[in-house]
């Protein structure tokens, strides 16, 4: 399991003060230009192979051969579906459970934040070896068919959400002011659904926003868990293509790079624009 | 609210609203490792047992977890010094401003982009056809031939800090800004030098929370299996792919001992993570 | 050109083509206390940080002790500062705080420790040197703060604000003790604020700024009575203004609302300039026995604020404040109610009209 974090929403950080000393700024420069050096060539790399598909010209055939493949597109759809379904699933889960924890039962917020950290501790390809034990064979058989080991699937991927998503909406609840919102709306009446439904959900948009997008990233290219139980999803099939095919592997490696960016791109926008607010 | 009596059902009501999220995380997160756990005391041929435990000293675990170990402390150092520098540079260092929105966004995405696309990018990259090791061909360097190889400790170590430098990157931004510029101020009218201003102050104050995110690295890189699994085909010797062996077809000979090295995994990933948290909350005391 | 022991001589400083201050001139004998007064963005932490060497000046120079330190380094000038902030280190106890500035001057270690129990004793918390900055009250963090810019035996003592972020009760408290400590050792400070009243309660001198200006610089007692402009008289204390005409320069007395009021002096502008006449609340007097002005009115607002009752009398367009010193016998005026209200002539001063 890989521990990522969505970029951070732009800081307006220390206060500006003298400007560091010349040398400290060729230190920076230096230290900044050796790094990106390190995270730009292997996407140039990637990216001129990409190019090189067709003899003797830079073009974009790896990437036509690469939509053209008869499985890239059913394994990417189903990577998309399984991907919203599990983030669905999980803010079904983590939402009334953050509600209730910061407002409710604030003693069991240690416990939940400790389950919630439990995929960090677990890597995933033991996670996937215990799921395998445990749904494998009688009285809990539940990989028997590939439809339930996908429904088995989509649950693990919303269960590895947990970090990101309890600390999402956490936060997003922190920052808004939960139970004075909720004993204004039952003043004036609201009952539960109507609170979570008018009042804690469109507070909570960035938040939520945030932990769907960054569980898609995550989620959308998983490999170890699927692999081991045979799902036929991006994961494995971009595995498949690495050690079968020779360009049309760079193609779907800038396209990979690209959703990423995509998802954690939108991140950034959404939350510096609830900044300017 | 606030009554001194609830009625009994309304208690019950508490927790309803938490009771789907304590019985999913069994289901998928809690109850397959106890399974493990319990299978890990089992003996071949039943009752209870620590011999799988004692086997993990067998060469092959030995090995697996060895090489492990090497790549996660080395990117956990190299990745946290270079990440911290980058972080350093883009806060402190009197780089433009965009420059850290960058950096940040950059490394959400680096962070993130681990698994098959990352060996990929590394195969175009450094392996035997890739652009950089045609590169050195062309400068009369035969990388290959000096030994290197991408399906190696250093290769792969290499691929691993594409996603561990961003990630300290992330961690340790927040604690860079908590330093104040006051205490900077504060240090120097008392005469200090800004090497003993770092020294005596600003490193000693950051330190848990470097420390704390390089242990995160550690546990990161020695979890991590989808890009180990895509650049070697699952066939290096290293914990997770030895794991991932046991899973297809039992290479240790000894379900038992598979149960108990996937265990031992998961002690060292909640030790580090332990450490991290315990760390970062001391951390977070002084930069409040 | 200066017997100074600190001297600011045309001091100015711009950030970025905006003027932060300008034509700073001042000089602070030894053992003085002075007090940079104003509102916030009137430069006078710009100026305090242009003395600790934080800042350069753009023009100007800062000489102390008879050298000038302009262009000095910050670690080199030997002046200790307290923070708004404290800007504790954490990571070290208090007296980890307190002796640091030995610990960079390479003092031994044992010599640290005695200086740091002294301090420690000054500032009343002999016990609390093993205690961390988070475990102190935000007072007690203050006044380590306060004992680490004296462990380095300053020459000179600033201090930016350091009882703003504490509690009314504890202000009171620590300002004595400020003075208290700058009386024990001697030592000539600079104290930044924007709290009129702690820069009139603890100062030797003081001056007042606004918008990157000194306005006035004198003691308190003059600065309070003898405002010399309408900046310092309105920031300074509360004050009542009144617009009238001049009615007799010569004479000193000026009409308002078709009465006259005597002013204690000469006027300097000509007779029908209008002008507005300036006087103290606690001048006047409810009653016909506070001196020959008189004026009346009725009772706008009565305030109780314990030691004194504030009241505000309406004159038309304009009214008066004023401040009855608090008895047991007082009969407190009701609202509504007519009122007389008299004052001498020489608690009135005028001023051009802005």
């Amino acid at each position: 399991m890989t521990i990522s974090t969505a970029p951070a929403p732009l800081a307006a950080g220390p206060p500006v003060s003298a400007a560091p000393a010349r040398g400290s700024r060729l230190w920076s420069w230096l230290a900044f230009l050796v790094v990106a050096l390190y995270f730009v060539l292997p996407l140039v790399a990637t990216f001129y192979w990409s190019l090189r598909a067709e003899k003797g010209v830079l073009g974009f055939e790896a990437y036509r051969k690469l939509f053209a493949d008869a499985n890239f597109l059913p394994a990417f759809s189903e990577s998309i579906v399984n991907a919203v379904l599990a983030i669905f699933l999980s803010l079904l889960i983590i939402v009334p459970t953050a509600y209730w924890v910061t407002l409710r039962l604030p003693g069991l917020r240690p416990v939940v934040e400790f389950i919630t950290l439990l995929p960090f501790v677990i890597p995933a390809v033991v996670l996937v070896f215990g799921l395998i034990r445990l749904y494998g064979r009688p009285p809990l058989l539940l990989t028997a068919t590939y439809g339930s080991s996908r429904v088995v699937l989509v649950c693990v991927y919303a269960a590895i959400s947990f970090p990101y998503m309890f600390r999402s909406v956490d936060n997003g609840l922190r920052a808004m002011d939960v139970r004075g919102l909720t004993e204004a709306a039952q003043g004036l009446g609201a009952g539960w659904g109507t609170i979570l439904r008018k009042v804690i959900f469109p507070n909570l948009r960035v938040a939520l926003l945030s932990g769907a997008l960054l569980t898609f990233a995550i989620v959308i290219g998983e490999l170890t868990i699927a692999l081991f139980m045979a799902q036929h999803t991006l994961g494995p099939y971009m595995a498949e293509l690495t050690r079968s095919k020779v360009y049309e592997p760079s193609a779907m490696a800038i396209v990979a790079f690209a959703i990423t960016w995509a998802a954690m791109g939108m991140i950034a926008y959404i939350s510096r624009e609830r900044k300017q607010m | 609210m606030g009554g001194a009596q609830r009625p009994p059902q309304r208690r019950l009501g508490q927790w309803f609203g938490v009771l789907p999220f304590f019985v999913f995380s069994s289901l998928f997160l809690i109850g397959p490792t106890l399974i493990l756990a319990y299978r890990s005391f089992e003996a071949p041929q039943g009752g209870l047992t620590l011999d799988n435990y004692r086997q993990l000293t067998s060469e092959l675990v030995l090995n697996a977890y060895g090489m492990s170990v090497r790549i996660s402390l080395t990117t956990a150092l190299v990745g946290g010094l270079f990440g911290f520098l980058l972080a350093w540079a883009v806060s402190m260092g009197g780089l433009p401003r965009p420059f850290r929105s960058i950096t940040t966004t950059f490394s959400g995405v680096a962070s993130n982009f681990a698994g098959v696309p990352l060996a990929a990018a590394f195969i175009f990259t450094l392996g035997r056809i890739g652009l950089v090791t045609a590169l050195f061909k062309v400068f009369g360097i035969d990388l290959y031939e000096t030994g290197f190889s991408l399906y190696s400790f250093l290769g792969l170590s290499l691929v691993y800090l594409y996603f561990q430098i961003p990630l300290m990157v992330l961690v340790v931004l927040p604690a860079l800004d908590g330093l104040k510029r006051d205490w900077r101020e504060a240090a120097e009218n008392l005469g200090a030098t800004p090497g003993q201003y770092w020294r005596y102050v600003a490193l000693p104050v950051l330190l848990p929370s470097i420390l704390g995110t390089m242990i995160l690295l550690f546990g990161n890189s020695f979890g991590a299996h989808a890009t180990a699994y895509a650049l070697t085909g699952g066939l290096f010797t290293l914990g997770t792919l030895l794991i991932g062996q046991q899973i297809s077809g039992d290479v240790l000979h000894n379900p038992g001992l598979g149960y108990a090295v996937a265990m031992g995994m998961v002690m060292i990933m909640a030790l580090s993570i332990l450490i991290y948290s315990l760390l970062q909350r001391r951390s977070e005391r002084w930069l409040g | 050109m200066s017997g100074g022991f600190l001297t600011l001589e045309g001091v100015r400083k711009e950030f970025k083509g905006k003027l932060a201050v300008d034509r700073f001139d001042l000089e602070v004998a030894p053992g003085e206390f002075v007090s940079f007064l104003g509102p916030s963005g009137c430069g006078k932490t710009t100026t305090l940080r242009m003395v600790a060497g934080f800042e350069h000046p753009s023009a100007g120079t800062v000489r102390l002790a008879g050298k000038d330190v302009t262009f000095a380094k910050p670690n080199e000038r030997n002046i200790g500062m307290v923070f708004q902030s404290y800007a504790l280190f954490p990571n070290m106890t208090v007296a980890g705080n307190i002796g640091f500035g030995l610990r960079v001057r390479k003092e031994s270690a044992a010599a640290r420790e005695r200086r740091v129990a002294e301090l420690l004793e000054l500032i009343h918390l002999p016990d609390k040197g093993k205690s961390y900055p988070y475990e102190l009250s935000g007072g007690q963090q203050q006044r380590v703060a306060l004992a680490r810019a004296l462990a380095i035996r300053p020459q000179l003592l600033l201090l930016d604000e350091p009882l703003s972020a504490l509690d009314a009760k504890i202000r009171v408290e620590l300002r004595s003790e400020i003075r208290r400590i700058q009386r024990e050792l001697g030592i000539t400070t600079i104290y930044v604020t924007h709290d009129q009243e702690e820069a009139l309660s603890l100062s030797d001198r003081i001056v007042v700024m606004s918008a990157g200006q000194m306005e006035q610089v004198g003691t308190p007692f003059e600065i309070y009575n003898f405002p010399k402009t309408s900046f310092v008289a309105a920031f300074v204390g509360t004050l009542n203004q009144l617009h009238c005409t001049v009615a007799d320069a010569g004479s000193g007395a000026v009409a308002f609302n078709g009465q006259t009021i005597r002013v204690g002096s000469p006027i300097q502008f000509a007779k029908g300039t209008r002008v507005l006449m300036m006087l103290r609340p606690e001048e006047l007097h409810l009653g016909e026995e506070g001196g020959d002005n008189r004026l009346s009115g009725k009772v706008d607002t009565v305030t109780f604020l314990g030691g004194v009752v504030r009241v505000r009398v309406g004159l038309g367009d304009s009214n008066l404040t004023l401040d009855i010193l608090n008895e047991r016998t007082l009969r407190l005026p009701t609202v509504g109610e007519q009122q007389t209200l008299s004052f001498p002539p020489h608690a009135c001063w005028v001023m051009a009209e802005n």
